[in-house]
């Protein structure tokens, strides 16, 4: 069954002043659909493919559209008192200390990538990870992604990542955050 | 000292690239940031309009590039104080992707040229017989370069290599601020989002079509004459 673009569940301007609707418009209607469009055509060549080389030569497409994931709606920018707040604080001392270090560690990637915050079910708390490219989060659960292509940011940012690192934190959906951390839970204790 | 970046660079072309913008400061080289071929001040910035705007090429230059500059240098001195080959090893990276970034950059700035220094103009040379014998034709050799970078999955940049082995001219690429060791470098564009997102939005192709109206091809031919011999 082919992929289509999830719509988003806000306007694309709920998301202002943090993230602007040019930016929104732009990497949900052009950079996602591409990648959407691009998944459904290389999962159909791989249907069809007949050689073990030709799904090999499929592979590089495959991770490259299907990585990613889109963050889903939601009061952003507010932590409450719950599970997912506990967790950080086990794992970071704060929200402050972890919004420090995703940023500082996020910055630190060369070149495209994405942030994550990650639960990890062998060890049971939250981490820091990052990958190149749209490499799909595999070693840990996603919890938090954070987009640092280019793309995601310098209409508004310019070069300056840090600011987009950090009012991105307006916007983010903890509620959301704290429901996949749930689900990573109770699944690891299966 | 020579700094370790210049070092590992044997290609002629890029360590001359790489040590025209290098002084000596403290004991050991520093790169600094390259007066742009086409001479960046903030008039020079609209000289590739409407190909690449001036926004872009302001903060390409004066931003992007003169971060790498800077990250260069902390690294560099980094590893001469590094006291183990772990500390060392642990530097590499930042080296790979400052050095790689600064090396790139400079190279990029040469070979463009606005249309007033002849940007975009291929003339019957040798560049242009090689051109046309190793791909069949300027054109052909153009949509192979296009496509090949806008099919670049992240950052990195489209080369026009020439292959010293095989003595041929091919297209190809190098991922985020790696630099081109493989191939000598004739050409590089630079398919990094800040190269274009100002103004051609998530529209590769169009850049990618564009710039050829600023590549500075007399740039390329010395290149690739001093490469060929």
């Amino acid at each position: 069954m082919a992929h289509t673009l999830p719509d988003l569940p806000y306007p694309y301007n709920a998301l202002e002043p943090s993230i602007n609707e040019q930016i929104m418009t732009l990497h949900h209607k052009k950079h996602h659909q591409t990648y959407v469009t691009s998944l459904n055509a290389a999962e159909a060549a791989y249907a069809k493919a007949t050689t073990p080389k030709e799904r090999i030569a499929l592979q590089a497409a495959l991770k490259f559209n299907g990585g990613g994931a889109l963050p889903r709606g939601g009061q952003g920018g507010v932590l409450k008192p719950g599970p997912l707040k506990d967790a950080i604080e086990q794992a970071f001392g704060s929200l402050e200390v972890l919004q420090k270090e995703f940023n500082a560690v996020t910055l630190g990637i060369q070149g495209s990538g994405w942030g994550w915050l990650g639960y990890n079910t062998a060890s049971k708390r939250l981490e820091l990870a990052t990958t190149p490219n749209q490499d799909p989060l595999l070693h840990l659960v996603p919890i938090i992604g954070v987009d640092i292509w280019e793309h995601a940011f310098y209409l508004q940012y310019l070069n300056v990542k840090a600011d987009y690192l950090t009012a991105i934190w307006n916007v983010i959906n903890y509620e959301e955050a704290e429901r996949r951390l749930a689900e990573a839970v109770s699944s690891s204790k299966l | 000292m020579l700094s370790v970046a210049a070092r590992a660079l044997s290609k002629p072309n890029v360590a001359r690239a790489f040590a025209a913008s290098a002084r000596h400061v403290r004991g050991f080289q520093s790169a600094t940031l390259p007066p742009s071929a086409i001479r960046l001040q903030c008039e020079g910035c609209v000289a590739l309009e409407p190909y690449i705007s001036e926004e872009i090429m302001t903060l390409h230059h004066q931003k992007h590039h003169q971060t790498y500059v800077n990250g260069l240098n902390a690294a560099e001195e980094a590893y001469a104080s590094a006291s183990s080959v772990k500390e060392q090893i642990a530097l590499q990276a930042a080296i790979k992707f400052n050095g790689g970034g600064h090396i790139n950059h400079s190279l990029f700035w040469k070979n463009l040229a606005p249309a007033s220094q002849d940007g975009g103009k291929l003339v019957e040379g040798p560049l242009k017989k090689a051109i046309e014998k190793d791909f069949g034709s300027v054109e052909a050799f153009k949509k192979e370069f296009n496509t090949k970078t806008a099919a670049i999955q992240g950052s990195g940049w489209g080369w026009l290599g020439y292959n010293s082995g095989t003595g041929k001219l091919e297209v190809v690429t190098t991922s985020n601020q790696d630099p081109l060791i493989s191939h000598v470098p004739i050409i590089g564009v630079d398919i990094w989002e800040h190269a274009f997102y100002l103004q051609y939005k998530n529209v590769k192709p169009d850049y990618l079509n564009a710039i050829w109206n600023v590549i500075n091809f007399k740039e390329a031919e010395s290149r690739f004459t001093a490469a060929a011999k």
